[in-house]
């Protein structure tokens, strides 16, 4: 795992203030879903070996939710960017 | 060859030169009734199990690197049965009883040391959520025992009681619990297999999995194409990866686990031991070494190293629990890739294709778990049936609505 990590907030910081939530990718169905959809939500996971974007939360600082992408293998990180901000433009 | 007490005064007294390789080095035949894939302890059990118990003749094992080159390997040697939930605690004892004959069944030498585990509690709630896990542990004929405090300074002296914020007021102990020479357990399974005929098929990565009419009819590999009758998954940490090659979306993360293992001592530790206000865990090899680890890393990854952040975390469990523990040095650390399910628990399990079999989803527990789980996989892939004491362990239990979470942490792999 990379040392720093870019916040787009506070510049680069030690790792060890972020919180990792996990899988990035996936999207909350609707409340009225199927309960197949609910399944997939809930437990299924793509769980690449490679290219993986993430929910982490700077908790000892912004403590905003960002979403970064990092390479599960090699643990090079290639960006980080704010959730609300990424979730917006992707029309959630 | 047989290995006995004779045998080694015979062969020290030849100049132990006429010792023979424990298993042979195949070539991949171009078909098999039932291939494996994965040879670690889970493998090398399941097809052991299936020549030996079922009675399959034609059995193939893949393995991509060398046999137990992963977790089985890599991981703490802990053994022991003290589970809770009714979905769990009937199987693991299963593998308790498995490793308490293993040794003689598998005619070699997996130094199985039952010396106990102590799970240590530190306040009256988790002296309660013990004593409840005991009964359950009761409630399925294993024996538990719960110690005061007076008895544990008896027994582990070195233990730092009188911690300000965790105090240790006692544990739970489980007798029969110890630890096993992991490494002898994968060449014991190993070797044994292939004594039955089974073809252990070492550097042999597979690539693809070939499907017709909803069904396997066979693997590619870097060695080429192989047919098989029925295919088995145990490909631990790579599950996913596996899975995918057959289209299967699965429930598992993968995530690092690190262990440690420090300069030897004299003995000093006689017992597994492990921190109840952590996640940390200790028990001293046979060659004096103290190895310990604790939680895992908390993000995915499938690097077979681990975080410093982690590491100092680790020690600073360890130094809490054993303050003398300050002074030793740690020679080595490394990290295993765990394949994290949603709910904590295993998959022993049928899928969506009726000759495609998978085992999966042991977390950071699967090593006391090789006994049972080969012979359960076994069983499901020789009859399809699942096994009574793994009939909880199914894949579709997440769908149903019945996860088995042991910790309460709910469908997050990282928090179990």
């Amino acid at each position: 795992m990379a040392s720093l990590i870019h916040c787009p907030h506070c510049g680069v910081r030690p790792k060890e203030e972020f919180s990792i939530r996990g899988d990035a990718s996936l999207v909350r169905p609707d409340p009225e879903a199927s309960d197949e959809a609910w399944h997939d939500y809930v437990h299924i996971r793509s769980n690449p070996r490679g290219r993986y974007r993430e929910h982490w939360q700077h908790v000892a600082g912004c403590r905003r939710w960002l979403v970064v992408e990092r390479d599960t293998f090699t643990h090079e990180v290639f960006s980080v960017t704010d959730g609300a901000a990424t979730a917006r433009e992707a029309g959630r | 060859m047989r290995y006995s007490a004779f045998s080694i005064v015979k062969n020290a007294l030849s100049g132990n030169v006429n010792w023979k390789p424990a298993w042979r080095q195949p070539e991949p035949k171009p078909f098999y009734d039932v291939i494996i894939v994965g040879g670690g302890g889970h493998g090398l059990a399941t097809a052991y199990y299936l020549a030996r118990e079922f009675g399959l003749k034609n059995i193939a094992v893949l393995e991509k690197n060398y046999l137990g080159s992963g977790n089985v390997g890599r991981n703490t040697t802990i053994v022991r049965s003290n589970y809770m939930l009714p979905g769990n605690e009937p199987f693991y004892e299963f593998s308790m009883k498995l490793w308490e004959g293993m040794e003689q069944d598998l005619n070699y030498n997996a130094m199985l040391s039952q010396r106990g585990v102590i799970n240590l509690y530190h306040n009256d709630g988790q002296r309660d959520a013990y004593i409840r896990r005991g009964n359950a542990m009761w409630m399925e004929g294993v024996p538990a025992e719960l110690l005061d405090r007076a008895a544990l300074k008896k027994m582990l002296p070195f233990l730092n009681f009188a911690h300000a914020r965790f105090p240790i007021m006692g544990g739970l102990l489980q007798k029969r619990g110890g630890t096993a020479r992991h490494d002898a357990v994968a060449w014991g399974y190993a070797r044994a297999a292939d004594r039955l005929g089974v073809d252990l098929i070492q550097n042999c990565e597979v690539t693809g999995i070939r499907r017709e009419h909803g069904v396997v009819t066979g693997v590619e590999t870097s060695k080429g194409f192989i047919g098989c009758g029925k295919l088995g998954l145990a490909a631990a940490g790579n599950t996913s990866r596996v899975g995918e090659m057959a289209g299967l979306k699965l429930p598992i993360e993968s995530h690092v686990l690190q262990a440690f293992v420090t300069e030897g001592l004299k003995p000093a530790i006689d017992h597994v031991i492990t921190y109840g206000a952590g996640h940390f865990y200790i028990s001293q090899s046979d060659k004096g070494g103290l190895v310990f680890g604790a939680e895992i890393d908390g993000y995915n990854s499938y690097a077979q190293r681990g975080n410093l952040a982690t590491v100092e975390h680790v020690m600073e469990e360890g130094v809490t629990m054993i303050p003398g523990l300050s002074r030793v040095r740690v020679l080595r650390s490394w990290g295993g890739v765990m394949d994290m399910s949603m709910d904590g628990s295993p998959i022993i399990s049928q899928t969506p294709i009726d000759n495609l079999y998978l085992n999966c989803g042991w977390c950071y527990g699967g090593f006391k778990a090789t006994p049972a789980s080969g012979w359960c996989f076994a069983h499901l892939i020789a009859k399809n049936e699942t096994h009574p004491v793994a009939r909880f362990l199914r894949l579709d239990r997440f769908e149903r609505g019945y996860p088995i979470d042991e910790h309460g942490a709910g469908p997050q792999p990282n928090l179990h």
